[in-house]
């Protein structure tokens, strides 16, 4: 049987605030228990809340940011639910007039297509506390640092496909937060995390499969590995002849499975209301453009530029834009070397690869754009082969340091002086003559290939050193005077 | 509307809030007959009336993204009747 997957994606965005959404208590990651609360965020009894407004311009050039509608008339409303992290027994949130309305954002697909996915709406609402499990005599223990930090939760339509669209639809939109600024898009901290909807119908078939809602996925691995396993997991059931049950599971990456939560929730029942607390929030359209012609350059815009004025290719470009700080990391090097496409090889190349292997974001690795750029100037300039620069930068990653002394500790530097390599490409035809006789006795075209076995020699000879390009012309030159 | 006792244990559940079986059905009485009163005033016409989050004709006031407060864990933490670790503590509240 055919399934098609349909997911749609719940994004918490933590906006980079210096303060609380409703108090003016420190929003900050990693602080000593319960020593960034007031009053408010604490929910004692006449505490009243007055909105952040960094938090409502954030939203908003969000908003502009996805081409959304920005709502001029908003209102905040109580989400009611009870658990201890939630001091006020309810989440400040916004139901039924979110500051966002419809937008939509365009996703890059594997074969190189555009997608356009559409985000149904954003809004504003609080985070709650935290709560400790560990055993506290017998209880629970709460910190509420984290209470009322400002959060914009993005839902998107149900128009991913798969995994990989769940993926880049998230990439993207951390792209988005992170370029306009308003959020630092940390997802190890938790100021990024999904969940994700997913379902599964025939295809063909028009109606909505029954959902699970996956909580909490907070890493673009998590997403793409919890959306397959839960599918796999409602295929198998569909297939066995069962039902799949509406329910909120959790995803569990050490086992790699999903399953049911356990608290016993009494059926979603929040009933909301408006906060009679807050005011409704009104702006005007000279506000909304204030910030839209704020906006700085998007990573669309930056990827068309990269095309259009550095002449990368669009998959290059679609790469190297999709973060911000990858992005500011490839221009600075290419601000330092001057030739975007050798720094787009690298960035995209060696970067990546060193990246990946060792699960570093852009901010985390141990080499600077400058050492980068240096270290490109020196294959630019001859000074070192492609292959030496990969000692050169193995050298970097691991152990710092500086270009042109490792290079030069290392002994990578290229000979490049023409009288030396003649000396030496002069001794290995002089040393081969079975192989230069087989060179002269083969057809023309046939001798290209032959050069093979004589630059190996030479480059054996200066022990890697002398310069590849120089060494090839030099060979071809003599050999073909011998024919 | 009228509510039943089902419905009263389940507000209360959802509230925390604990109620006897005796008080449970004055509840259902007292809030039914809100209810009531409510459908009454459904029955006004309000065709052509905006619809009010807020009786005040007032917008949100906003406040700059400032700290404005310090650490007042010791205060706050002395109102609590359970604390560890700067933690407060509450009823364990897994199962």
């Amino acid at each position: 049987m055919s399934w098609e997957i349909v997911i749609g994606l719940e994004i918490h965005v933590q906006l980079a605030t210096q303060s609380k959404l409703f108090s003016g208590a420190r929003v900050g990651f990693g602080a000593q228990a319960n020593t960034q609360t007031t009053l408010v965020d604490l929910g004692m009894p006449g505490a009243l809340p007055v909105f952040n407004e960094a938090a409502l311009r954030m939203a908003v050039a969000f908003g502009t940011a996805i081409d959304a509608e920005v709502c001029k008339h908003s209102v905040f409303a109580r989400k009611n639910y009870f658990y201890p992290d939630s001091p006020k027994g309810y989440q400040t949130s916004q139901m039924d007039h979110p500051i966002v309305g419809l937008g939509h954002l365009d996703i890059q697909l594997e074969d190189g297509t555009t997608k356009r996915i559409g985000v149904t709406r954003a809004h504003l609402e609080e985070d709650a506390g935290k709560s400790l499990h560990e055993d506290y005599d017998g209880m629970t223990g709460i910190d509420l640092n984290r209470s009322s930090t400002p959060l914009l939760e993005i839902v998107s339509e149900p128009d991913l496909r798969t995994a990989k669209e769940a993926v880049a639809y998230m990439r993207k939109m951390h792209a988005i937060v992170t370029t306009i600024g308003i959020s630092d898009g940390n997802m190890a901290e938790g100021s990024m995390r999904c969940d994700a909807n997913v379902s599964i119908r025939q295809k063909g078939q028009q109606k909505l499969g029954t959902r699970a809602e996956l909580k909490n996925i907070n890493s673009f691995k998590f997403i793409e590995r919890a959306i397959n396993i839960e599918v796999q997991r409602q295929i198998d059931i569909l297939e066995d002849g069962g039902l799949i049950h509406q329910e909120t599971r959790l995803y569990d990456a050490d086992k790699n499975e999903t399953r049911p939560m356990r608290s016993k929730e009494e059926a979603n029942d929040y009933r909301y209301f408006p906060c009679p607390d807050l005011l409704p929030i009104e702006i005007d359209e000279a506000y909304i453009d204030a910030i839209r012609q704020s906006l700085p350059e998007l990573p669309d815009q930056r990827s068309a530029r990269f095309v259009s004025q550095l002449n990368l290719s669009p998959y290059d470009a679609g790469v190297l834009s999709a973060s911000r700080g990858l992005a500011d990391y490839f221009e600075s090097v290419v601000a330092v070397c001057n030739d975007p496409k050798l720094s787009a090889n690298w960035v995209t190349g060696e970067l990546a690869k060193y990246m990946n292997q060792n699960n570093l974001e852009i901010d985390a690795i141990p080499l600077s754009a400058l050492q980068l750029g240096q270290l490109i100037s020196r294959i630019q300039d001859d000074t070192i082969s492609g292959k030496g620069a990969k000692t050169v930068f193995d050298e970097l990653w691991n152990n710092a340091g500086e270009v042109d002394a490792i290079i030069d500790a290392k002994g990578l530097k290229q000979v490049s002086d023409q009288g030396a390599i003649e000396a030496l490409v002069d001794d290995v035809i002089a040393q081969s003559s079975k192989q230069v006789q087989q060179y002269i006795d083969a057809e023309a075209d046939k001798r290209g290939k032959m050069l093979g076995f004589f630059m190996g020699q030479v480059m054996q000879a200066s022990k890697g050193s002398a310069n590849p390009g120089q060494v090839n012309a030099l060979l071809k030159q003599k050999l073909d005077a011998l024919c | 509307m009228a509510l039943e006792n089902a419905d009263i244990d389940k507000i209360a559940i959802l509230a925390r809030l604990q109620v006897t079986p005796s008080e449970t059905s004055d509840y259902a009485n007292s809030i039914s007959s809100i209810l009531s009163l409510i459908d009454q005033m459904q029955q006004v016409s309000t065709e052509g009336v905006e619809p009010l989050s807020n009786p005040h004709d007032a917008s949100q006031r906003l406040r700059k993204d400032e700290v404005t407060c310090d650490n007042q864990r010791e205060a706050f933490i002395a109102l609590a009747p359970a604390a560890q670790d700067g933690l407060y503590l509450v009823p364990k509240v897994l199962d």
